[in-house]
């Protein structure tokens, strides 16, 4: 893998990068020696490419610990997944339970399912983030179907109590669905353990795949035969029908698959089940500690979310005052070559939460190959960033603290 | 040699199969399906037809719906 010593990639939040050099190679190895479309053909290469899809299947299924590999759907990222699982499940005249927390994954199709006739309750969240499960018990109605939560935070990576929510669901007989686009691969995870019926997640993320990937993972629990599907089409299966097959998982993974992204997936997880999901988590919590202490001493700055490393994933939001997150993320890319992600983070719900709507906050997301130079650098660079706003107000500063990158 | 194919619902129920298959030492290959069974354009399994009964409880094993198990002669 070429890391880039001119590049501090913060952003893993939003997609991992870099990744595990093997991840490239599969998806090389597939578009050279595999190539074709799974299992439409039945031809040696078609059967390669649908055993590859499969195999990714597989692992998706061991690493949450899911019932069976063929209650795993793929889709193109979480938010697909979530459209699924929310469209595909909710009613006129049902009721869902949702926090405070949630992305506009989940809280823009239940807008617009609301407009539809489905209720939603936005249960509200701390200042910090946490949700306390009794206010979602609470909160039921008889025409309650489903809590659907976030696994934590994109924005202050709190934990959000997945596995008493989902207790709750199993007592009043509703389905909880999990958004671990946050977790998947960076926190241990286990659907039974964990009580969630629902699982989407996304490939690009901690889970180190391409863009393009992700699914949700349906328990036992779910009826797949009141799971509507997204969409309808081509399965390479029971093609003189002209009716949309009611098994799994082609009854959700109409037209070609993203074989290729799969292949890419499948080699992210391989190497996620090589190096331990609680290994990973080890490191960046590590590395999380660092940088939040180091942002806490600097005057002037305010780091959002629990302090309690055991309570987040290693996802920081920060201000710092008088600077808007905009002109520090600039800044950084600019000046340090610090690569991060400010503003509202797609989940203005959550900003309200935290008191940081609309002007949002500047987000530092850590990976796996984040290295402890990096934290060093970082918190160098708001250090230096505070000085000379102090100095000089907002001017931009000519000393740099650090190389700026190529142009290359 | 003579054979025997396994009719499935889905691609990913010929995997399964196969990867199941394989956990018993019973090898298998996945071709398209006969046109003279179905009309499915999709792949079967198929096995030697001294395997059926292995392929029977496998199948059983999986908890996997088949469309059928049909013996096959070569044309």
């Amino acid at each position: 893998m070429n890391r880039n010593p001119n590049l501090i990639y913060l952003d893993n939040a939003a997609t991992s990068w870099p990744k595990p050099p093997q991840v490239a190679a599969a998806m090389t190895r597939f578009l050279e020696e595999t190539g074709a479309n799974p299992g439409r053909s039945g031809h040696r290469l078609s059967v390669d490419a649908a055993r590859l899809v499969f195999e990714t299947r597989e692992q998706v299924a061991r690493l949450f610990n899911a019932p069976d590999p063929l209650r795993v759907t793929f889709a193109l990222n979480v938010t697909e997944a979530l459209n699924l699982a929310l469209h595909g499940l909710l009613r006129p005249g049902d009721h869902i339970i949702t926090s405070s927390m949630e992305h506009n994954s989940v809280m823009r199709p239940l807008r617009h399912l609301e407009k539809r006739g489905v209720a939603v309750t936005v249960v509200p969240c701390s200042p910090e983030g946490f949700l306390n499960p009794a206010n979602v018990e609470s909160a039921i109605r008889p025409n309650t179907t489903l809590i659907a939560l976030n696994h934590a935070s994109n924005v202050t990576g709190t934990l959000l109590p997945v596995r008493a929510a989902g207790e709750i669901a199993r007592r009043h007989n509703l389905l909880l669905l999990a958004d671990v686009a946050q977790t998947a691969g960076a926190y241990p995870l286990d659907m039974q353990v964990d009580n969630i019926d629902l699982l989407a997640f996304t490939g690009h993320k901690s889970l180190y795949g391409p863009t393009g990937t992700g699914g949700l993972v349906l328990g036992t629990r779910v009826d797949e035969s009141k799971l509507s599907a997204l969409k309808q089409g081509g399965t390479g299966t029971r093609s003189e029908r002209e009716e949309q097959p009611e098994f799994l998982p082609d009854k959700y993974e109409s037209g070609t698959p993203n074989a290729v992204g799969l292949a890419g997936l499948g080699a992210g997880l391989d190497w996620i089940m090589a190096r331990g999901v609680n290994s990973i988590r080890q490191h960046e919590m590590t590395l999380c500690r660092k940088l939040m202490g180091g942002l806490r001493e600097i005057s002037g700055v305010t780091v959002y979310g629990p302090r309690d490393a055991n309570l987040r994933t290693a996802v920081i939001s920060f201000n710092i005052a008088g600077l808007p997150p905009s002109e520090v993320g600039l800044r950084l890319d600019e000046d340090y070559g610090i690569l991060c992600r400010v503003g509202l983070h797609c989940a203005p719900a959550a900003h309200r939460t935290l008191g940081t709507f609309p002007a949002g906050t500047v987000r530092f997301g850590l990976g796996a190959f984040n290295i402890n130079r990096d934290i060093d650098a970082t918190l160098a660079a708001i250090q230096q960033l505070v000085t000379d706003h102090c100095s000089h107000g907002t001017r931009r500063h000519p000393r740099l603290l650090h190389q700026p990158r190529h142009a290359d | 040699m003579e054979h025997a194919v396994i009719l499935v619902y889905s691609t990913s129920h010929a995997m399964r199969i196969e990867k199941l298959l394989a956990t018993r030492g019973t090898v298998c290959k996945l071709i398209p399906v006969p046109r003279h069974l179905s009309s499915d354009c999709g792949v079967c399994v198929r096995v030697s037809r001294a395997d059926i009964e292995t392929a029977r409880s496998v199948v059983a094993e999986s908890g996997i719906e088949i469309e059928g198990i049909h013996e096959i002669w070569p044309i």
